[in-house]
């Protein structure tokens, strides 16, 4: 189970960080390395990105690269054959990051029933909130794979009880308004929304949207379980190169 | 009974977590109006002070001599101000905004014309206002992107994706999901997560209940058919909620053929068999998107057409079979055009043409009893670049180039 997974690693070290790579950018093979490069260098866990048309929950780094796979004309079928090479390849917990329309299209069962042959552990999906999600996460549960659902800081005390319902591996919290790749100012408000999240759930949490320093990463050691770094990261892979974006994750430590 | 925001399974909110408190805001504020009488009545007045309210219902003597029947009447949106329907919309999410008490409106845009009256709405109720447009349609409609900017708005060419309507609404998510505070999202069709669909419904709604009591005033009959082109759907489901009770009235819906169906080239979501029930900025409904669930590119001459979804109200609507929709190509359009602005002096928008292009291929089958009502959405002033090409115009495009030479001396 994706929690047991989550609090194993937690014996080991303070805070575990999560990574996303958009699959097929800038194409497979080079994706791929860029996995490989990011597990060395000592990540806990990894979203591997679907890309997907009309991700409207991610800003212009992420949504480039979303747009420049589809145009090299990936397939879904291209990312579950990916998610099963770097599930057999490494040992950290892979989950897959997409938007609804791609699980809706391929059927949730089968959707579901693939991401557990690839040994997926969890989905993202930011735009399925569990009002209309009673299918997907029937499926979910079907084939023991952990819906994250995310928690704002604009979710009221009532929906923040509710959503813990649903959760399970870990719940996703974003550390302020917007979307994914702007700058964020991590200061005592997050604390307080963290502890709103603490009140509803056991859950280890994990904290994302502009985590991109190490500094970042100790200012959030004890606040929260896992630190999700994206934009940051796809930022230096597009400057640098797969190396360069290893490197950045051992920096993060 | 189905959950609000839904219609025949269509619908929904599938949208990111941080903008369902704000959508929540938005229903509530909603909900108020709806159940307050004096709203509908202040709504109505200023759209009778401010605009051409009700706009009139014009009978088209030379098109129904041209066609030896039937008797076609026209619902003039295009005498609306700022030239379509979109105006009743935004007037009345102006409203709701000034009731919110947020500070700043955002819009998307494709022709043009609901970047326009969110401009102009937003002069007039003195609110900071953002338009986003994709590239492709910034260069194709750009005197609106003049008269916006003239009006105050800060346009934002969107330079993502297809480059387009769909694009541009993602854009203005994006905006809100981080300025929603102050900011509210006035969204120009009945399409996107509950509750636009039902609001912007609602507002246009005030497009059937005139034309219905003026058919009934004017004509002393109910139309025996009920054009409309559609985009989003908000211009055809404003007529056509005055005539859906009315058994005996058919009600047509004209989606883009654009280079025809066959061509891949459209955007027919429900009129072709390209479409496919999908998810996607925030409601589900049929789209043009691939098996994987991609969007595909879209085509149309007339850019307020060219968009990948269609109302879940209109989806619904379709699978019942209470409304037909059919698709008329980019040609059959111009020729429309043509044909309405020589026979009765009606410049009409490219998009409103593909309802005129769907009842002249109509009207020769039908008697010369019938009476159809057509609503002209918009007028076609924004077009005059595509059209001048399209028809080639000469003298024009020998202004145009005297025009450039100028600037650039
Ligand atoms: C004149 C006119 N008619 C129709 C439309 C299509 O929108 P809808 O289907 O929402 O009426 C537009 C959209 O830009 C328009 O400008």
């Amino acid at each position: 189970m994706l929690e047991d997974y989550i609090r194993q690693r937690l014996k080991e070290r303070g805070i575990l960080l999560m990574a996303h790579v958009v699959v097929g950018y800038p194409d497979l093979e080079a994706s791929f390395e860029l996995v490989k490069a990011i597990v060395v260098a000592g990540v806990d866990l990894m979203e591997l990105q679907i890309p997907f048309s009309e991700p409207i929950a991610d800003g212009p780094v992420i949504l480039k690269a979303n747009q420049s796979a589809l145009a090299a004309g990936l397939r879904v079928d291209d990312c579950f054959k990916f998610a099963h090479r770097v599930t057999q390849s490494f040992d950290i917990a892979f989950l897959f990051m997409t938007y609804y329309n791609i699980v809706f299209k391929r059927g949730e069962d089968r959707f579901f029933a693939e991401a557990k042959a690839a040994e997926i552990r969890g989905t993202i999906v930011p735009d399925i909130p569990p009002e209309e999600g009673e299918s997907y996460l029937a499926a979910a549960a079907a084939h023991g794979i952990a819906p994250i659902f995310i928690l704002s800081p604009t979710t009221t005390p009532d929906r923040l009880a509710y959503l813990a319902g649903f959760g399970r591996g870990f719940f996703y919290c974003v550390a302020r308004k917007g979307i994914t790749g702007a700058k964020t100012t991590f200061s005592s408000e997050l604390d307080e929304f963290l502890g709103r999240c603490r009140k509803v759930t056991q859950l280890p949490l994990a904290l994302g949207f502009g985590v991109s320093r190490k500094e970042d990463v100790d200012f959030l050691n004890g606040k929260v379980e896992i630190a999700v770094v994206g934009s940051q990261a796809l930022r230096v892979l597009n400057s640098s190169g797969v190396e360069a974006a290893g490197s950045f994750f051992r920096g993060l430590r | 009974m189905e959950r609000p925001g839904y219609y025949g399974g269509f619908g929904g909110a599938f949208i990111p977590e941080i903008l369902v408190a704000t959508l929540e805001q938005l229903r509530v504020a909603f909900e108020q109006i709806k159940n307050d009488p004096s709203f509908w009545k202040a709504f109505q007045s200023l759209m009778s002070t401010y605009s051409c309210r009700p706009t009139p219902l014009t009978y088209s003597e030379n098109l129904t001599r041209h066609f030896n029947g039937p008797h076609f009447y026209i619902k003039r949106e295009d005498l609306n101000h700022t030239g379509a329907h979109k105006l009743n919309n935004v007037i009345g999410q102006g409203l709701v905004v000034q009731r919110m008490g947020k500070s700043r409106v955002i819009a998307e845009t494709g022709a043009g014309q609901h970047g326009v009256a969110t401009a102009t709405m937003a002069a007039k109720f003195g609110f900071e206002c953002m338009i986003y447009m994709g590239e492709v349609d910034v260069a194709r409609q750009r005197p609106n992107v003049f008269w916006m900017e003239q009006l105050g708005a800060t346009v934002v060419t969107v330079r993502d994706g297809a480059r387009t309507l769909k694009d541009a609404i993602n854009e203005a998510l994006r905006d809100w999901a981080t300025n929603m505070d102050t900011t509210h999202y006035v969204l120009g069709t009945v399409c996107g997560p509950h509750p636009y669909p039902e609001m912007v419904a609602y507002f246009q709604s005030i497009i059937g209940s005139e034309a219905r009591e003026q058919m009934l005033g004017q004509v002393g009959r109910l139309p025996s058919r009920v054009y409309a082109c559609v985009g989003g759907g908000s211009n055809a489901l404003g007529i056509f909620q005055g005539f859906l009770g009315d058994s005996e009235v058919e009600l047509v819906g004209v989606e883009a053929g654009g280079k025809g169906l066959k061509s891949g080239k459209h955007a027919s979501r429900l009129a072709s068999a390209d479409g496919s029930v999908g998810v996607a900025q925030g409601y589900k409904t049929y789209f043009l998107q691939n098996d994987d669930g991609q969007m595909l590119e879209t085509h149309s001459v007339a850019a307020g057409l060219d968009y990948i979804g269609v109302s879940p109200i209109l989806a619904a609507y379709h699978e019942q079979g209470s409304i037909r929709f059919e698709a008329a190509t980019n040609e059959e359009v111009l020729e429309a055009t043509r044909l309405t602005m020589r026979k009765e002096g009606i410049i009409p928008a490219l998009e409103s043409a593909h309802a005129l292009a769907c009842v002249f291929r109509e009207a020769p089958q039908m008697s010369a009893d019938d009476v159809i009502l057509i609503n002209l959405s918009g007028r076609g002033d924004k077009d005059i670049f595509t059209i001048a090409d399209a028809l080639g115009d000469e003298s024009w495009k020998r202004f145009i180039t005297t025009k450039a030479e100028a600037y650039s001396a």
